[in-house]
């Protein structure tokens, strides 16, 4: 705000009207952004409060189950989605100082980093649904005492992962949609909101996987292969 | 808060010390800690995630309070759903 008379200042073709500058214009669609990941963390929480409940009342099947996670894809997985953090906060940063090439690069590459990651995610998907006959519901099959809770388990790990697999496509779609833009130089120092706020949810996504791994992965010290 | 600009370096180191606490977490999971496994995991996870948050998210550049006040009501509304969830679920055995 200005405590002045408003100075003629050069128009922004980006500049939306009923925003007083580039500055507000930013911050109240950052603020919207988060406004979106909170609900997010309301939709996902739900999930994972389900989670720890079940944890609490089915613990030695809750183990059980998790020594039949591929701990290694797992791992893999993780350091995935960490690199293509990484290179979308490098996006967003070459896109802050106008460098269009870079920033189409370092989105392509985390596009790739995304579609490697549903790729090992469908890879273990295979694993525990047709190999293993763990997906619930009458085809369920898993040899021990505890079989309707694991059952119960493989639920949660396949709402919860499957959401997130969700998330990282429709991330893939955006971050894909993104690149296209600043391609066609859409957006630079002058304008990079959408780009900065795809990249909000992107690391939000990733933020829900580094929960999802431990809880799913290594809760017991037993690891299968 | 949109100004700032964060160095390549930050970024890469933030992201060295996201892939070491990955590999700590996956070695110090073959520990027979029993219950404990899930609580360390927990530990190296929120540090991960407060990396994630703070310097790719960069939460800690962001000057606008309003924007900081929704991040903190949201996570603050987790704490209700996880805490009172549990206080009502470890405690029912105690009658």
């Amino acid at each position: 705000m200005s405590d002045s008379t408003p100075a003629v200042v050069e128009h922004n073709p980006d500049l939306r009207h009923h925003f007083a500058n580039m500055e507000q214009q930013t911050e109240t669609a950052v603020m919207g952004m988060w406004v979106f990941l909170i609900t997010e963390i309301m939709f996902f929480g739900g999930m994972f409060a389900g989670y720890v409940i079940y944890r609490h009342l089915y613990y030695s099947a809750w183990l059980e189950g998790s020594q039949r996670m591929d701990f290694w894809w797992g791992t893999i997985n993780t350091v995935v989605l960490l690199c293509s953090s990484l290179t979308m906060a490098l996006a967003v940063r070459a896109t802050q100082l106008g460098h269009r090439k870079s920033t189409v690069t370092l989105l392509i590459i985390t596009i790739l980093f995304g579609l490697a990651f549903l790729g090992i995610k469908g890879i273990e998907y295979w694993g525990h649904i047709v190999t293993e006959h763990q997906f619930p519901g009458p085809g369920f099959r898993f040899a021990g005492p505890n079989t309707s809770q694991v059952e119960i388990f493989f639920s949660f790990y396949f709402a919860m992962t499957g959401f997130h697999a969700l998330h990282m496509i429709i991330g893939v779609a955006l971050v894909s949609f993104i690149a296209y833009y600043a391609w066609k130089g859409r957006y630079g120092a002058h304008y990079y909101t959408p780009v900065e706020n795809t990249g909000l949810y992107w690391h939000f996504v990733d933020i829900v996987w580094i929960y999802l791994y431990p809880l799913f992965y290594l809760i017991s010290h037993v690891h299968r292969k | 808060m949109s100004a700032h600009i964060a160095s390549k370096k930050l970024y890469i180191t933030v992201w060295a010390s996201l892939i070491v606490l990955t590999v700590l977490t996956a070695a110090v999971s073959y520990l027979e800690l029993g219950p404990f496994n899930i609580v360390l995991a927990l530990v190296i996870a929120t540090s991960k995630m407060l990396l994630v948050a703070l310097f790719f998210m960069g939460i800690k550049y962001i000057s606008d309070k309003m924007t900081i006040a929704v991040i903190v009501a949201g996570l603050f509304w987790l704490f209700i759903l996880l805490a009172l969830s549990m206080t009502d679920y470890a405690s029912r055995g105690w009658v």
